[in-house]
């Protein structure tokens, strides 16, 4: 038997996303939380509206919609030149500029940093590209703590639980479920919660305050993501709400931002654009409360070694679909998912990723490839009722991409033989040949409908697929005379 | 002289209005043709295909574009009652057409989409009118479909012609802009998920305390009745164009 | 291949679709930059979003800025404050002379010495009305990043010349800034959350109290 060593943070919870049942079934599960169902009603409703609100008091909102679509176009199409020049700029700014093609490789660049500068623990910003690359877990196994620093991120890493969202990711947990979190974990990793610790948010985030800032003062190392790299002048930005994130690029002496390729803007007045969407499709503020722009080292101030690790990880597989491309617009607002009526039912954990909801159904199986069960049921995760495409404030038309998505599932599934949905697919693509064809199947409806004249609808049909449907649903009766065949005896009569 | 005078409308009757729901085209029928229409039902027509297209199934989809041009490549109005189906065909044809490496069909078919109009649009912007001469003595909520609004772009079309029927008693549907969850395939292939939605969606219903529920689409009309018969609501489900046909105080079927 | 060539060969692969090389003829950009939003008053809105961040402001005449700066300090209860080196040395010495302890920062502070201030006072480079922020670049009279973020409380000091409509126009007046290498800091109210249930809370590691002092 091998002895247990000691954790340096909070296990997250056993498995992984790959290993999650597909999406259907995932679902199920969260539609019988009732508190999470509470829970996410009441937020996305919330932000839902105040979304709309920020956006239509911007009298141009569309024309900007539409600059944000343009300008990243322009970096996708043309990442190459882009990164060249944003790489010559970081490093003239005296940033130490890493490529990484996957996940390994940007883990294995920011341990060796981490390493080099002796230190056992690290600070981290909120960032969904560390959590795409599971960073936390590679720095835990090369014996270095990461400290998730983020309210949200804190209250899912001291509850060993996995973010739901992608802007609010506790958004599953309520504020009493966040004081037992924080009452009965605070304490096993520093700076505990007071005694009388109240349920009161004021109270909650106090005690975030207190716990986090002993371990802001001592830090030497942070890792950040990155919302935004202007290539032209080699600038990071960063946008933010509670401070915590100005606390991790200003107090460590060393910064490790690790951003997406894809991140990137080509000149300082393109953000004047994205620096007014970005808020109001996420937050639905007019501004956030801090954005942080850095461009290198400044002499006597903040960080003196500056890293950035540029990752692939999928993503120029993404940029390879002329269709799926759009997607690599995405500036990681939520709106989408704030939006979604199925993330509003079952919220992000469902969707077996790290970015949930309606983007996370088109970029996470472009991301990962359409292998495992999780992400082959990922482009069907959807109505298709287009709310997301008209939120989206860099115009993504994520129900597009869906069907897109679809098509390739269905190719790849039938690739070697058919399946039976396939089979039965094929046969309503026979009967929707032709009218004649679907004259013919109308016959048969007709002489079903007669059957049951009786009644007008039917209800549990114990079938496969059938029961889908009828399970909670009624279905009505077939009419004894379909519209064509009325309409071929009314044109008998008139003849 | 009657606004529809001397048009000649082809009827897009769409696969389950005609094999479904028949009073609904047979009511596109009755208000276009007492607007002075002559109306005419191209018998090889089919399907818009959204449900192939949708579920992935692009090749088995591309013969619905082939026949829907070849039916009715030759009329200049096209009607059908259905903002989903209206849409599949401008939004997703061309788009079938050249992932299969057509570009002729693709062309035809951007051609035969201009011409191609949801029953409400042709209705207010083709025909001018937004009264067309309805009673229906009734409390009614419009339930606006996603597909009408966010891809047909109907926009308040249905509703000004449902405010223009006489004895209408329209209540408003608390979060008319949240999806019923019909979803085509998504109905059966996610079941927990769509009834979820649709259930919240019977409830809204409910609480407006309307008789009729009305909508453009037959399709989320069948999953939300579906859903009001097992709850034992006592709400029928009703097409737009049924009511705009009604014209006297009897109750339709 | 190192990881550089191999992703730069990998977007040229996937992107072997793209023929027109020139960035800005591929993707024409229709936005016209650097426009004001017309605002009725561009100080009153400034106002009214601060405080709609629950910050607090007061406007006061170019004679009344020391005094204001004084009256603020007190009102958000700071005994002791940090002073950049290029803070206007009158209302430095106003703060002295209302018993208020003034600490600078030259040696730089530790990081505990830091946090052990009430507060700060610093000017500031351009502010927007329609968003009510405020943004440093971190020059002499702002001090270093640290010193606006582990005291508490931020007494910010802004010309009224130096508030424009909108972020277009402070985005283009801080181009200059960029370009010198310095760091921006944007500020909008106070730190603030909105992580459990929605519920905004002002106040988590920035500054929980945030002071400006519109000088007209």
């Amino acid at each position: 038997m091998t002895a247990t060593i000691p954790r340096l943070t909070p296990a997250p919870p056993p498995g992984t996303f790959l290993g999650m049942p597909a999406f259907p079934r995932a679902a199920k599960e969260a539609l019988e939380n009732q508190q999470l169902r509470k829970n996410l009603r009441h937020v996305t409703q919330t932000i839902r509206a105040k979304r709309s609100t920020r956006a239509e008091e911007v009298e141009n909102w569309e024309d900007l919609r539409t600059a944000g679509e343009q300008i990243k176009n322009r970096v996708g199409r043309h990442l190459d030149q882009y990164l060249l020049q944003a790489e010559k700029a970081m490093t003239e700014a005296g940033i130490t500029v890493h490529w990484a093609r996957d996940a390994d490789e940007a883990n294995r660049i920011i341990v060796e940093i981490a390493r080099a500068k002796d230190t056992r623990e690290i600070v981290k910003i909120k960032s969904m590209v560390t959590q795409e690359i599971d960073l936390n877990e590679a720095l835990e196994e090369a014996g270095i703590a990461a400290w998730e620093t983020d309210l949200a991120e804190l209250i899912v890493q001291l509850g060993h639980d996995r973010p739901s969202h992608i802007l609010v990711p506790a958004i599953h947990r309520n504020r009493s479920e966040v004081r037992e979190i924080f009452r009965e974990e605070m304490g096993l990793w520093g700076v505990p919660a007071p005694e009388d610790l109240s349920d009161d948010p004021p109270d909650l985030a106090g005690a975030a305050r207190a716990h986090l800032r002993e371990k802001f003062l001592r830090a030497k190392v942070a890792v950040s993501g990155g919302n935004f790299i202007v290539a032209e002048t080699g600038s990071l930005v960063i946008v933010e709400s509670e401070g915590n994130g100005r606390m991790c690029l200003t107090l460590p002496q060393t910064l490790i931002s690790v951003v997406g390729i894809e991140k990137l803007v080509p000149t300082f007045e393109d953000l004047e654009v994205f620096l007014r969407l970005l808020p109001r499709s996420s937050t639905a503020e007019r501004m956030n409360p801090y954005t942080s722009i850095w461009t290198g080292v400044t002499p006597g101030d903040g960080p003196q070694d500056l890293h950035v690790v540029l990752l692939d990880n999928g993503r120029t597989k993404v940029l390879a679909d002329p269709v799926g491309r759009e997607a690599l617009r995405c500036i990681r607002c939520s709106a989408c998912m704030n939006v979604c009526p199925v993330y509003e039912r079952v919220g992000g954990h469902a969707y077996g990723s790290v970015y949930p909801g309606p983007i996370g159904a088109i970029l996470t199986p472009m991301l990962r490839g359409l292998d495992s069960d999780v992400d082959k049921s990922l482009p069907f995760a959807s109505t298709l009722c287009g709310a997301c495409n008209d939120v989206c404030p860099v115009k993504i038309p994520i129900s597009d991409i869906l069907v897109h998505l679809r098509n390739k599932v269905v190719e790849k599934k039938t690739a070697k033989h058919p399946t039976v949905e396939s089979t039965i697919f094929g046969g309503v693509g026979w009967v929707m040949a032709k009218g004649w064809h679907l004259a013919l199947v109308e016959q048969f409806a007709g002489l079903a409908g007669k059957a049951m004249k009786k009644q007008s609808y039917i209800g549990p049909i114990p079938l496969p697929v059938a029961i889908a449907w009828t399970r909670s649903r009624d279905i009505p009766v077939p009419p004894e005379q379909s519209f064509r065949k009325w309409w071929a005896a009314r044109e008998e009569e008139g003849k | 002289m009657a606004p529809g005078t001397g048009k000649r409308v082809a009827l897009f009757a769409t696969c389950i209005n005609d094999t479904m729901f028949p009073s609904t085209p047979k009511a596109v029928v009755a208000v276009l043709e007492r607007l002075g229409c002559s109306v005419e039902f191209p018998t090889d027509q089919t399907c818009c295909g959204q449900m192939l297209t949708n579920t992935g199934y692009f090749k088995q989809a591309l013969p619905t574009v082939k026949t829907y041009v070849k039916a009715f490549e030759q009329y200049d109005y096209i009607v059908g009652p259905s903002g989903s189906c209206v849409g599949a065909v401008r939004h997703q044809h061309p788009m079938l057409a050249r992932h299969a490496g057509d570009e002729g069909l693709a062309k035809a078919s951007e051609d035969v989409i201009t011409r191609t109009y949801d029953f409400t649009e042709f209705l207010v912007d083709v025909l001018g009118v937004t009264d067309v001469g309805a009673y229906f003595p009734h409390r009614v909520t419009y339930h606006p479909t996603c597909h009408s609004v966010r891809v047909a772009k109907v926009g308040d079309r249905p509703m000004r012609l449902l405010e223009a029927v006489r004895g209408i008693d329209l209540r408003p549907l608390p979060y008319s802009d949240q999806c019923c969850g019909f979803g085509g395939t998504f109905s059966v292939k996610n079941p927990d998920v769509s009834v979820a939605m649709g259930a919240d969606k019977a409830h809204h219903v409910m609480e407006t305390g309307a008789e009729y529920l009305v909508t453009g689409d037959n399709a989320c009309l069948m999953h939300i009745g579906g859903l009001l018969h097992r709850m034992n609501a006592g709400i029928r489900t009703i097409h737009l164009a049924e009511i705009l046909a009604h014209t006297d105080a009897e109750v339709p079927a | 291949m190192s990881a550089r060539e191999e992703i730069l060969a990998r977007i040229r692969a996937a992107t072997v679709d793209v023929v027109e090389k020139d960035p800005v003829t591929d993707v024409p950009v229709d936005w016209v930059y650097d426009q004001p939003t017309p605002l009725t008053d561009v100080l009153d809105t400034f106002e009214e979003n601060i405080l709609d961040y629950r910050a607090r402001i007061v406007r006061t005449p170019a004679s009344g800025t020391a005094d204001a700066v004084v009256a603020a300090l007190a009102a958000v209860g700071a005994g002791s404050v940090v002073v950049p080196g290029g803070v206007d040395a009158t209302w430095v010495a106003a703060v002295e002379a209302a018993g208020i302890e003034v600490v600078r920062d030259d040696p730089p502070l530790s990081h505990d010495a830091l946090n052990r201030v009430d507060a700060v006072i610093t000017g500031s480079c351009v502010s927007m009305a329609e968003t009510g922020t405020i943004c440093l670049d971190h020059r002499d009279d702002q001090g270093r990043r640290a010193l606006t973020l582990v005291p508490d409380r931020h007494v910010c000091v802004v010309t009224a010349d130096s508030v424009v409509s909108d972020v277009p126009e402070a985005v283009h007046r801080m181009k200059a800034s960029i370009l010198e290498g310095r760091p921006l800091t944007w500020i909008s109210g106070g730190s603030a959350t909105s992580d459990i249930e929605l519920q905004r809370v002002e106040g988590v590691h920035g500054p929980r109290q945030l002071f400006v002092v519109l000088q007209e």
